[in-house]
């Protein structure tokens, strides 16, 4: 018994994520480059990952939102890293079946807005209308300075 | 049934020589040749002759097209297109494919709905109906791996949203999609084992149609009063009648397809997928091929939770069970009477589900707001009604209609229908 499952499991395990793509499983980014109200996608594991410098007005839209209005209930606190909180990192993925959301200040919540099936996300990337059934994604990441993060 | 069997004398000769070693011209002759076949079989039983001949086309252009493929995320785009522009013939070998899926499932279709209004799935064919069944979930996933591997905006995005339903599944729903992808994200390895597979399954399938028809040859063909064949007198051999009705079938069934093929190859695509695949950017509306729409509306058609299942899970369980369903129709409609042209209420509901099936595909099509969401929910809903509570309900309370004596007397006196 044991020969045969030692026998089918590398024939399973060969499917999975091999190590040349485990290998790009961290990316540095520099903040610095980024202005107010502005938004870049950049590539993590194949993934698209937004990188967002929120405006007073968008943190403060988060911040007033109830947790009872959320569906995957979660503060903007627990969205951002404490002193950086300006600073909003997400995978670019809807959560329903995973097209890429348009935005920042898209949809009816000032935040993102997925073509494919209608999902609405708001500021802080919570999910607050439509199929999808989590807010986005925030990817591991830590400051490494003021102004530069690593990514996974 | 054994009336046209034992006719054949052994051969002289080569032949003669040959079939004392392995009887393969004898067993084709005694078995396919003079094969009993109902002698009232309608044109609606020649689709399964057509899917033979859809699936070899398949095969071949396949084939043809695997020498000039290249499956590797950074080329694989560039090498459809060669194929269309350079290879000598390629346009019309990759037009031939891929206007093929098509009609291999518009062919597959009504395949299926021959079989479940003339009620062909009944005891003793319900191994049939099952290895059928079997075909037609290869047949999907075949048609999806060949979608993905031209590399363009709908195929990365249909393998994105494809896989993506997997993860719907709890606990081990993400490292299943990794497992699947490959990686996190579709990309090359996805692609690869995606082309593999689309070369493998087709020859499965073939393997499983080797079965279909055997399992088919035990029984014989049902036929289209449901009354079994009594007497030699019910039934002509395949050969010649019905091989040439049959081959007569396929040529005329080539007719469209070759149109399509020939002077609209694109007319069934998605100009999206002339834009290479970007991992970035999504397309503004998805769309899969035609032949998946209805289920892709009935994925699309659960937008809300019930209890604890989340309206993402639900969905795919649902989409899941649509095509599971088929698996079970020989115990949900269990009413003796076989054909459904003598049974009049069940008429009216299978020619309404064939409605629903079509309104469903016309709503797949559609963006999901307004009343495309509240119609693709009646379609969903009818949908199961029909399979869960109606077929096993008219089993038991419908009252049919005489069956003639023998296929020979309905034949001679044919009944009003």
């Amino acid at each position: 018994m044991g020969a045969v499952i030692g026998g089918i499991w590398p024939l399973i395990n060969q499917l999975n994520p091999d190590a040349s793509v485990l290998a790009l499983s961290t990316v540095d980014f520099d903040l610095s480059s980024l202005q107010e109200g502005q938004s870049v996608t950049i590539k993590w594991r194949g993934q698209p990952v937004f990188i967002s410098y929120r405006t007073p007005k968008q943190i403060e839209e988060a911040k007033a939102v109830p947790l009872s209005d959320l569906r995957d209930p979660q503060t903007d606190e627990e969205r951002t890293k404490p002193g950086h909180e300006q600073y909003l990192v997400q995978i670019g993925i809807c959560t329903h079946l995973g097209c890429i959301p348009h935005g920042p200040g898209q949809g009816d919540f000032d935040g993102w807005f997925c073509p494919c099936h209608g999902s609405q996300y708001d500021s802080a990337g919570r999910i607050r209308k439509g199929p999808a059934p989590r807010n986005l994604v925030i990817p591991p990441y830590k400051f490494t300075s003021n102004t530069a993060i690593t990514i996974g | 049934m054994a009336d046209h069997q034992g006719s054949y004398t052994t051969e002289r000769g080569f032949i003669g020589w040959w079939d004392q070693r392995l009887p393969i011209i004898r067993g084709t002759r005694e078995l396919i040749l003079n094969y009993p076949t109902p002698k009232n079989l309608s044109y609606w039983w020649t689709f399964g002759s057509i899917l033979g001949a859809m699936l070899i086309i398949q095969i071949v252009t396949g084939l043809a097209l695997s020498m000039h493929y290249t499956p590797n995320a950074q080329l694989a785009f560039d090498s459809v297109e060669l194929i269309k522009r350079d290879v000598n013939g390629g346009r019309l070998i990759q037009a031939v494919h891929s206007v093929g899926a098509s009609m291999f499932f518009l062919a597959l279709y009504i395949h299926l709905a021959r079989g479940m209004y003339y009620g062909s799935f009944k005891a003793p064919r319900e191994a049939l109906w099952l290895l059928g069944c079997l075909i037609f979930v290869l047949s999907i996933a075949t048609a999806f791996f060949g979608y993905v591997l031209p590399w363009g905006q709908m195929s990365y995005w249909a393998a994105t949203v494809i896989t993506n339903i997997f993860a719907a599944i709890p606990v081990i729903g993400d490292p299943l999609l990794q497992w699947l992808r490959g990686g996190f994200a579709v990309d090359n390895p996805t692609l690869n084992r995606f082309f593999s597979l689309h070369y493998l399954l087709p020859f499965v399938i073939g393997a499983i149609v080797v079965l279909h028809i055997w399992a088919l040859h035990i029984p014989g063909n049902n036929n289209p009063t449901g009354v079994e064949v009594k007497s030699g007198r019910d039934t002509v051999p395949f050969h010649p009648y019905y091989l040439v009705k049959d081959l007569f079938a396929v040529v005329v069934f080539l007719i469209p397809f070759a149109w399509v093929a020939f002077f609209a190859p694109d007319i069934l695509g998605h100009a999206d997928n002339y834009i290479p695949a970007d991992p970035l950017v999504t397309p503004p509306e998805i769309v899969p091929e035609w032949y998946f729409l209805p289920y892709y509306a009935i994925l699309r058609a659960i937008d809300f939770p019930i209890w604890f299942i989340d309206s993402k899970l639900l969905g795919v369980i649902v989409f899941g069970a649509a095509i599971v369903v088929l698996f079970f129709v020989p115990w949900l409609d269990r009413a003796r009477t076989r054909s459904g042209r003598y049974r009049p209420a069940f008429r009216i509901v299978f020619w309404i589900f064939v409605l629903d099936f079509l309104m469903l595909m016309y709503l797949g099509s559609k963006p999901p707001e307004g009343i495309y969401v509240v119609l693709a929910k009646i379609g969903v809903l009818y949908y199961f009604v029909y399979f869960l509570i109606i077929l096993p309900l008219l089993s038991r309370y419908e009252t049919p209609r005489p069956l003639p004596a023998s296929i020979s007397e309905s034949v001679l006196r044919p009944a009003r229908s």
